[in-house]
């Protein structure tokens, strides 16, 4: 339970998120265009991280699928900013060691010719130390 | 020197569970003057005012600390027991232990002692007080009522029925309001003109109600009893007292291109018009901007046609000057511009349309006489979306939203819900809410049969975008409890749009120097047991100026302020404020400064001889105070450079001395 | 009218187009884009997390430097303007943020956001008009039907990047305009493509783009313009139509006769 109080706050530490001013209106979950590849959306991201339940979100897929499109953070009427929990808890995972999301090697079978270096710049960035 | 009585109260456990108060009254009886100081369970309680009244008795006291809750509680209570002992009723000094100690402090040693430090300060003020007598003024037997809605002739009529005269100033041609552009009123289904134009009819009928339509409150000065205001009766460019309302002007003016208010602008009326049918007073308006004689001269049909001559381009603004004992804001809502949110289309998309644009929609005296059509292509829409909350709710420091709950929405959506599936059962319709809210007599048995009886989808989640997909809306949004996201391809998109008060509020506020909340609702003198009255006296408030309220609270409330102004427009003079600003002569330098800080405009400067060196006689100007105008707010004696300038009750000495008690 | 200019790596390969026309645009409307010396690459996306320092650096880095040359900063790619305006408003406001990149940099002067950011875009509404551009074009691009596509980037969040209204935005609707050419009205124009993900997850970059490209052309697009290159890579390239979608600056420097 310690362990999962301190990922709490560091998550909360990270994002800078006061989850507490959340309604439930679901507006972030109604406007996320990843919605359909994600098996924790954006309203659950706030739920669970004031639960406490790092563990379960940092195992799933969806810190992968988040566009950083800042459409929740926009439109949230509480000014929540979901998608900084997203990073927060993707951070802490993949800050581990080991736990890179995506390894040099994988890049060159990605890549085609009109590809623009930022693409790989800005997946480094948000997927690996 | 004072012989001082002291009385600490417990306040059951309210101050007793952290105060020490025997260990105050203690303290405090070893102060100079203390020549008897005790505590006790409720000093307020009939026992605890006997108490008080034998001490004084017995002891021969010539002031007295109270020790209890706010002076805003129970001064009054203190002061009058004091007074029937007859102490001047402005010798009786409250040391607040209870919201400024016990209230706010856990630790009994710490509250313990800034209790005494209270109290002491206390003593030190009353050492320093001088009886006061409160003067009189005379009440001006009038009321204004600042706004013509269903608030506004509520509160009139029953103020009007009491025997007192009431004026109403309403800015637009017509009186009547929001309620006025309603379709059916929840949770009865009425027809909101069915209920509301024989009110209006009988306001402009009733002959202690004078109605001043198409006119604006100009200034006000003044105070309780005694207002007097200036009302600018803006130009119709027709003499009211001459036209009939047979509407030929409106038929024949050529220029048909402004839009209809009353529609919410999805029709175009003449530039010379009559808002509705049961406009009161029926009489026309000429738009200025609109119309082509006034524009350029050219023109002067609505002249021609008009059998009784009442067509007068030449008329201008009036400004009538009236006076009156007590002034009603009932200035009324409007809903936010729901064009700052784009993400629902509203402005861009043709058929996204707020809830007030979907009344008229279906109003029978509407655009499409009643029939609904949605406004792009006037098809039948068959998939109808709801948005609640839309800007209300907002966290505080969002910059589209407000911040509180609008209270109306729930309510209205589920009307409009119930009569479209009612009116037209192949339609579905869709409620996305956060929370349902319907606290209110009838009303959850309301919203139940829309869902059970008239088969509405309500879906927990939000709307988070709407785009225009051909003819058609596509609707993304999330069902929270499903967990899905949903795409629908809707007819028509309905937002529950935010209200907040008229715009013209917040200046109405400042010339009555009336107090506003954030939002710029007015603020209520005690939010429990003082609804209806603003902190500034002889001002009250009726309907959704203080707070957003439905229409059957708006009318309990208009008529709860009705009361309150008839309370003061009976008596025959009040009593004033005898803790007011008084200048010293000797002393004033005539620089002006309280002058341009006071808000009620109660110190005026004259010219005055005075005794110089040498048998001279020199001519000073110096400030004086109006006792009947001053309300002691002290901003004066801050002001003033010289020290000339000092509040009764409130003296500079006797804040000194509270200061010096304190540091001691 | 001299602005230092950051063009980012992106638009020295790959996305070549929108800067060359961005630099004989502004010759031709009479202001120098003056490129920093020594630019590093700003990291392409912007680091959320409050305890991420490094990755702000290279931003904050040339922040400095069009601080030191006193100019005012331009950006042109969507993606170097989001990372660059938001570190700057980090800071600006996060005492934090700011007081351990100022440590780290060991600066003569620290930066506490003084540089005040602008999109290629913003210079053309703001500094030289939108009135005064159309008044320069020589070609102007009449008949043409153009979809603006903004994306997340120039937008949100808008608290930080005040580019336009985020839900309403005009200002490439004014551009278009102002070139002779009409805009079309559609609503997909501030959703996200998912370019992000382009590289690892093609199936939902394919599905973000097919989306987007779908709804400008249902709503009589010919073209469709953007500011970033991560956009028109995914878009051209997943979208699955033939709508053309070139960079804002190609049809600026078409309609200036400069192209």
């Amino acid at each position: 339970m310690s362990h999962s109080n301190n990922a709490t706050e560091q998550v909360l530490r990270s994002s800078g998120v006061d989850v507490r001013k959340c309604m439930r209106c679901g507006k972030c979950t109604a406007t996320c265009p990843a919605f359909d590849e994600m098996e924790y959306h954006p309203h659950q991201f706030v739920y669970m991280v004031e639960k406490g339940q790092i563990e379960r979100l940092a195992a799933s897929p969806s810190i992968y699928k988040c566009l950083s499109c800042f459409a929740c953070v926009d439109r949230c009427p509480r000014g929540v900013e979901p998608a900084k929990l997203v990073e927060a808890v993707r951070l802490a995972v993949i800050r581990q060691q080991g736990q890179n999301h995506m390894k040099p090697e994988a890049i060159p079978a990605m890549l085609d010719e009109d590809m623009p270096q930022q693409l790989f710049v800005s997946a480094m960035r948000k997927y690996s130390k | 020197m004072q012989r001082i009585g002291v009385f600490i109260c417990h306040c059951g456990t309210n101050i007793a569970g952290t105060v020490d108060v025997k260990a105050v009254a203690e303290a405090l009886s070893h102060e100079p003057g203390v020549v008897f100081s005790t505590d006790y369970q409720y000093m307020c309680s009939e026992s605890g005012q006997q108490l008080m009244r034998e001490a004084i008795r017995e002891h021969k006291l010539t002031a007295v600390v109270v020790g209890s809750c706010s002076p805003r509680m129970h001064e009054a209570t203190f002061r009058k027991a004091a007074a029937a002992e007859g102490l001047n009723s402005y010798m009786v000094e409250i040391a607040n232990l209870r919201e400024h100690v016990s209230w706010i402090h856990k630790d009994m040693k710490e509250a313990t002692e800034k209790a005494i430090i209270l109290g002491r300060t206390a003593i030190a003020k009353v050492h320093l007080n001088t009886p006061l007598t409160a003067g009189e003024s005379p009440v001006t037997k009038r009321a204004l009522v600042i706004g013509g809605g269903i608030a506004g002739i509520q509160t009139a009529l029953d103020i009007a029925d009491a025997g007192f005269e009431v004026d109403i100033v309403e800015k637009s041609a017509t009186i009547g309001g929001k309620m006025a552009q309603l379709d059916k009123t929840f949770p009865t289904l009425d027809c909101a003109a069915c209920i509301l134009t024989p009110k209006m009819v009988d306001a402009a009928q009733h002959e202690k109600i004078s109605i001043y339509a198409y006119s604006e409150l100009e200034s006000m000065k003044g105070y309780i009893g005694n207002f007097k205001a200036q009302i600018r009766r803006k130009a119709r460019y027709v003499d009211e007292t001459k036209c009939t309302g047979c509407g030929i002007c409106t038929e024949k003016c050529p220029m048909k291109k402004a839009p209809n208010e009353f529609n919410m602008g999805f029709d175009k009326r003449g530039a010379v018009y009559i808002p509705f049918a049961q406009a009161v007073p029926k009489v026309a308006t000429i738009d200025a901007d609109y119309c082509l004689m006034l524009k350029n001269g050219k023109c002067g049909i609505c002249s021609k046609v008009c059998g009784v001559g009442a067509i007068d381009y030449t008329q201008k603004d009036e400004i009538i000057e009236r006076e009156y004992g007590a002034v009603v804001v009932a200035t009324g809502f409007n809903p936010i511009d729901a064009k700052v949110y784009g993400e629902y289309g509203y402005g861009t998309c043709p058929d996204v349309v707020t809830s007030l644009e979907l009344e008229r929609l279906m109003n029978a005296a509407g655009p499409t006489n009643g029939t609904l059509l949605r406004p792009s292509d006037k098809a039948h829409p068959h998939k109808i979306v709801f948005v609640q909350c839309v800007g209300s709710r907002c966290t505080e420091t969002d910059e589209r939203g407000k911040p509180y709950c609008s209270k109306i929405c729930c309510m209205y959506t589920a009307k409009h819900a119930m009569l479209i599936r009612e009116k037209y059962p192949d339609t579905e319709v869709y409620v996305f809410y956060i929370d349902v809210r319907t606290p209110g007599k009838n009303f959850d048995e309301f919203y139940r049969r829309a869902v059970e009886q008239y088969g509405v989808h309500y879906v927990k989640g939000m709307v988070g975008k709407v785009t225009q997909n051909g003819g058609q809306l596509h609707v993304q949004a999330s069902d929270l409890l499903a967990g899905e996201q949903l795409h629908i391809d809707a007819d028509l998109v309905v937002l529950a749009t935010a209200i907040e008060p008229d715009k013209t509020a917040r200046s109405i506020g400042t010339m009555l120097t009336a107090s506003m909340d954030t939002n710029d609702f007015f603020t209520e003198a005690h939010p429990k047991l003082r609804p209806v009255e603003s902190p500034t006296a002889g001002i009250f408030l009726s309907g959704v100026c203080q707070g957003p309220k439905d229409i059957p609270e708006t009318v309990s409330q208009a008529s709860a302020c009705a009361a309150k102004v008839i309370g003061v427009l009976a008596k025959d003079k009040l009593l004033c404020n005898p803790c007011v600003a008084e200048s010293d002569e000797l002393m004033c330098n005539g620089c002006s400064a309280c002058e341009k800080v006071c808000p009620y405009g109660a110190i005026t400067y004259a010219d005055k001889e005075f005794r110089g060196p040498n048998r001279t006689t020199l001519v000073r100007r110096v400030a004086s105070v109006n006792p009947a105008v001053c309300q002691g707010c002290g901003a004066c004696t801050v002001a003033c450079p010289s020290g000339a300038m000092d509040l009764k009750g409130f003296s500079n000495k006797q804040i000194m001395a509270e200061v010096d008690a304190i540091c001691k | 009218m001299k602005f230092s200019y950051f063009p980012g790596c992106t638009l020295k390969t790959k996305g070549k187009d929108l800067d060359i026309f961005a630099r004989k645009s502004a010759e031709a409307l009479g202001f120098a884009l003056c490129e920093l010396a020594d630019w590093q690459c700003c990291g392409a996306v912007y680091p959320m997390a409050k305890d991420e320092i490094a990755t702000k650096l290279s931003s904050v880095r040339a922040l400095v430097s069009a601080r030191d040359e006193g100019q005012e900063l331009v950006t042109l790619c969507s993606a170097c303007h989001n990372v660059i305006k938001q570190v700057n408003n980090d800071m600006a406001t996060d005492a934090d943020i700011a007081l351990r990149v100022n440590n780290y940099l060991g600066l003569d002067t620290p930066y506490n956001g003084e540089t005040t950011v602008l999109h290629y875009l913003e210079v053309l509404r703001d500094r030289i008009g939108f009135d005064k551009l159309k008044a320069a074009v020589t070609n102007p691009l009449k008949g043409r039907k153009i979809a603006a596509y903004y994306g997340c980037l120039l937008l949100r969040p808008s608290k930080i990047m005040q580019f336009d209204d985020a839900e309403n935005p005009t200002i490439l609707e004014d551009f278009i305009r102002a070139i002779g050419a009409e805009p079309v009205s559609w609503g997909m124009r501030n959703e996200c493509c998912g370019g992000y993900i382009a590289a690892e997850d093609k199936a939902q970059a394919t599905k973000r783009s097919n989306t987007v490209m779908e709804d400008a052309a249902k709503n009589g697009a010919d073209t469709m313009i953007t500011a970033c290159p991560l956009c028109l890579y995914n878009l051209a390239k997943n979208g699955g139509s033939d709508l053309p979608v070139v960079y804002f600056t190609e049809l600026l420097a078409e309609a200036l006769g400069v192209k």
